[in-house]
């Protein structure tokens, strides 16, 4: 853990070097949901429902999805631009040393830029909860943090099973994208709007489901529920990680240096 | 402009529309990547549609069109399109070579965007127009209006393909300025895709915005020509649009070409 901060400090310092840049980057990355987020409010204001949903029901599930996804862009970051370590041979290096992988690959980048993306979810997040009174018990602040990290989970999960696919082959890996952005975008609307096909597979083969949408319909009484239940959904997100973790110890095994 | 240039134009035209076409394990992916998008894109629209009580002024036939066009040709209205060899061109120093070619550097890059571009719509448009035409209702991509509107619509897209050339080139030569490629691009990018209606439709933007949105060259490139097809702007109306279209590439190209010359009057090369 300590390794870690260390990483997180030198990354910091030597992004802090281009100044301007930094910022620019952090206010086209707190921009770019906002447009989306803009879309959202205007759709609202042409239609106003989604199909039961209103407007602060679904900012609510934007603003975790968003939190989550650009908390494991900032952590994660390492896994996903995994394939440069890969091509270039760099990852050799890590193997030889006396720590675990997964902490070196995740020290290995980290984006503070996308702090902007953060603080924009917060904000959303924020404005949302207190339009919902609703909420404001503390299991249910709890569960909505605990679907923040079990966000962060799932997105970690994925940027971890792509960058072991990048063991056998770095070719199609715009393919995770689909997961990742396109498992972003969908996911920042409940998952009740869309057809069975999509809620299935975002249910039991990735667990979206289970960041936002399934907790969210007890927090917002649209289901009935137990406490306790509302407590442990989000932990779906944390059974989906541990596969990944193995399948990622599975292709180092099958690593063949690039050589050069 | 001279015929051996014209020739020369050509030619990297031509290499770069090749090179272009190697990466299909890539279009492959990105084929997936935008079926996805336009599938979750539609559920998303179709999902504010339904059961609600007004009834907006684009049709569920003319949205999904609008959304299919807006997947199939992605690679003609991204603002946002990597290009690094342009960026590290600049901020790395290789750009001395560039200014030692006999050409005039603004066609020169225009060019090579332009076929690049061309390239990745061509390996992207083909297949998800195989698929998308062949869909269930109601997900299924609509034939165009008229003869007419098809005809209008596939000028209308080649001159907005002219139009986000010649916008992305005015972002290409702000990089000799802020010497930061990504920071500047993607605050360009993110509102002018937003202006174009990648994002929601522009008849679905409230009236204030809208009228924000025609002041502007960034519709042109996308929420024009797909409305030219799906018959949502009427024909004498797509005829105006395109004269329109012209005047903008005129403007965007003559400023454009000014900016590169003072650009380069003063360009330092860097690294060495």
């Amino acid at each position: 853990m300590k390794l870690y901060f260390n990483y997180l400090s030198i990354h910091f310092r030597s992004q802090m070097q281009y100044r301007t840049s930094f910022l620019m980057l952090t206010a086209g990355q707190f921009l770019i949901p906002f447009t989306v987020f803009a879309g959202v409010y205007f759709m609202f204001e042409r239609f106003g429902q989604l199909k039961g949903w209103t407007f602060f029901e679904v900012t609510l599930c934007y603003a975790i999805i968003h939190l989550a996804f650009s908390l494991s862009e900032c952590f994660a970051r390492g896994f996903d631009s995994f394939s440069g370590l890969v091509v270039r041979g760099d990852f050799d290096r890590l193997l030889v040393r006396p720590r675990g992988t997964v902490v070196q690959v995740l020290g290995s980048a980290f984006e503070f830029t996308r702090f902007g993306r953060l603080i924009q979810g917060g904000a959303v997040l924020a404005w949302s909860i207190s339009q919902l009174p609703e909420l404001w018990t503390f299991p249910k602040l709890l569960a909505v943090l605990l679907m923040v990290v079990n966000g962060v989970f799932v997105f970690t999960g994925i940027f971890i099973l792509a960058a072991t696919m990048c063991f056998w082959s770095v070719q199609g890996l715009e393919l995770a994208n689909v997961f990742t952005d396109g498992g972003r975008e969908m996911a920042q609307y409940p998952l009740g709007i869309y057809e069975a096909w999509v809620r299935k597979f975002f249910t039991y083969i990735i667990p979206f489901a289970s960041v936002s949408y399934l907790p969210l319909m007890l927090l917002l009484d649209k289901r009935e529920g137990s406490t306790a239940e509302l407590l442990l959904l989000p932990f779906g997100g944390a059974l989906f990680l541990l596969p990944c973790l193995l399948i990622w110890q599975i292709g180092i095994r099958h690593y063949r240096s690039t050589g050069s | 402009m001279s015929a051996i240039h014209l020739k020369a134009y050509a030619s990297l035209w031509r290499i770069r529309f090749i090179n272009g076409l190697q990466y299909r394990a890539a279009a492959l992916a990105g084929i997936a990547t935008q079926l996805f998008f336009g599938f979750v894109f539609m559920m998303i629209f179709m999902a504010y549609y339904e059961n609600s009580g007004v009834s907006p002024d684009l049709s569920i036939q003319q949205l999904v069109t609008y959304v299919w066009l807006q997947q199939m040709f992605v690679a003609f209205i991204m603002l946002w399109y990597r290009d690094n060899e342009l960026f590290t061109m600049i901020t790395g120093g290789n750009i001395a070579y560039e200014l030692c070619r006999p050409v005039n550097m603004y066609v020169f890059w225009f060019v090579k965007l332009l076929a690049q571009r061309m390239a990745s719509a061509l390996l992207r448009s083909l297949p998800i127009m195989l698929v998308v035409f062949f869909l269930p209702e109601p997900y299924r991509m609509s034939l165009p209006d008229s003869p007419a509107s098809f005809g209008l619509f596939l000028i209308a897209l080649m001159l907005g393909l002219l139009v986000v050339v010649a916008i992305s080139m005015l972002i290409y030569i702000s990089v000799f300025w802020t010497m930061s490629p990504v920071g500047s691009t993607l605050m360009i990018a993110v509102i002018g895709e937003f202006f174009a209606g990648l994002i929601i439709p522009v008849p679905l933007m409230p009236d204030w915005l809208q009228s924000i949105v025609y002041a502007l060259p960034f519709r042109f490139t996308a929420d024009f020509p797909f409305r030219v097809y799906s018959g949502h702007i009427p024909v004498n109306e797509a005829i105006t649009g395109i004269g329109l279209q012209l005047l903008w590439i005129l403007a965007l190209a003559v400023v454009g070409q000014w900016l590169m010359r003072r650009a380069l009057r003063s360009v330092i090369v860097q690294g060495g």
